[in-house]
């Protein structure tokens, strides 16, 4: 990696994002900053608009399954120019988990966001159509919860009618 | 004619019951039902080197009005199940089901709330076969044991 590159990208994060900035982590591969919640869409268009990270790789929900700041949400990007890769992360509250949408900065966070409401719960304001992705829109509870059993709640998924249908 | 040659002036006796078990085990067309890997050895299990055609079953029917034996072969998801029962109810009586592989026998590895622990839970399953993923030859078993199977029980009756 162009480490010269990288240092930087870091600097212009750093100077935009002045105390929202909450954590660094330069110890794996690729940069990982937290930042806070307030923030995310400024920057997320800072990055892709000025620092060129063009791609939004996937969007990951956690559960961290603690009393505060329970979920986090974090942002894989890709600058395809700089050959650069970073990872955003911002932690939502348990009791009313809201972000703002980035579908307006990249399209292809329109599947990834109802993917991570429909595991997580975790809304998104302003998207155009949060509904479930995978599961039944009909369906009551979100698996990817740590409280959710591995086995799911027993009828709570239909089955096939396995009588043949008289009338 | 021919039989005469055999024969001679003999004859023999049979039943209908039995000419018909007789031709009903020896062309037993699978409905393949790949969800999985397991689809992958199902391929193998018609192709040359194990050679179905022995047993009367290598006629794959990508329709089920025309199959008998229908091989789920793989891990079933809910939303799939619907789709898999709604080929089951098209194909016609006489018809066999074989479960194959882990997951479709008992859900496997895929302990979770999306896959459906086993299909029997909404098929009636003749035969499991297990191994993850089972060897053609194990296949060929279950299609031998369907044959036993269909043999052994009365294939005419009348309609009530």
């Amino acid at each position: 990696m162009n480490t010269d590159t990288r240092d930087s990208i870091l600097q212009d994060i750093k100077e935009f994002l002045g105390d929202d900035l909450l954590e660094l982590n330069l110890e794996q591969a690729y940069p990982l900053l937290r930042i806070s919640g307030s923030k995310i869409y400024d920057t997320c268009r800072f990055l892709k608009n000025t620092l060129h990270f063009i791609y939004l790789n996937e969007i990951i929900g956690t559960d961290r399954f603690t009393s505060e700041d329970r979920f986090e949400v974090i942002y894989h990007l890709i600058s395809l120019r700089d050959r650069q890769r970073i990872f955003v992360k911002v932690y939502v509250d348990e009791e009313d988990p809201l972000l703002p949408t980035v579908n307006d900065i990249w399209k292809s966070a329109n599947w990834h966001e109802r993917e991570v409401y429909d595991m997580f719960g975790i809304r998104f304001e302003g998207h155009p159509d949060l509904r479930r992705i995978f599961l039944p829109e009909d369906f009551k509870y979100y698996p990817l919860r740590k409280e959710f059993p591995l086995l799911g709640v027993p009828g709570s998924l239909e089955m096939p009618n396995t009588t043949p249908d008289h009338d | 004619m021919s039989l005469d040659r055999v024969m001679g002036e003999g004859y023999f006796t049979t039943t209908i019951d039995a000419l018909t078990k007789w031709g009903r085990a020896n062309s037993v067309w699978p409905m393949p039902m790949g969800l999985a890997c397991c689809a992958i050895e199902m391929m193998a299990f018609a192709g040359p080197k194990y050679d179905a055609a022995r047993f009367g079953s290598e006629v794959f029917r990508f329709s089920p009005r025309q199959s008998d034996v229908m091989i789920v072969a793989g891990w079933c998801t809910y939303k799939m199940s619907h789709a898999i029962r709604r080929v089951w109810d098209q194909m016609p009586d006489p018809k066999w089901c074989i479960a194959m592989g882990a997951c479709a026998s008992t859900g496997g590895m895929h302990r979770c709330y999306g896959v459906v622990q086993g299909v029997d839970n909404f098929l009636p399953v003749d035969y499991y076969i297990s191994g993850c993923p089972p060897r053609p030859e194990s296949i060929i078993n279950a299609i031998l044991k369907i044959q036993d199977k269909i043999k052994e029980q009365q294939s005419l009756k009348l309609d009530s």
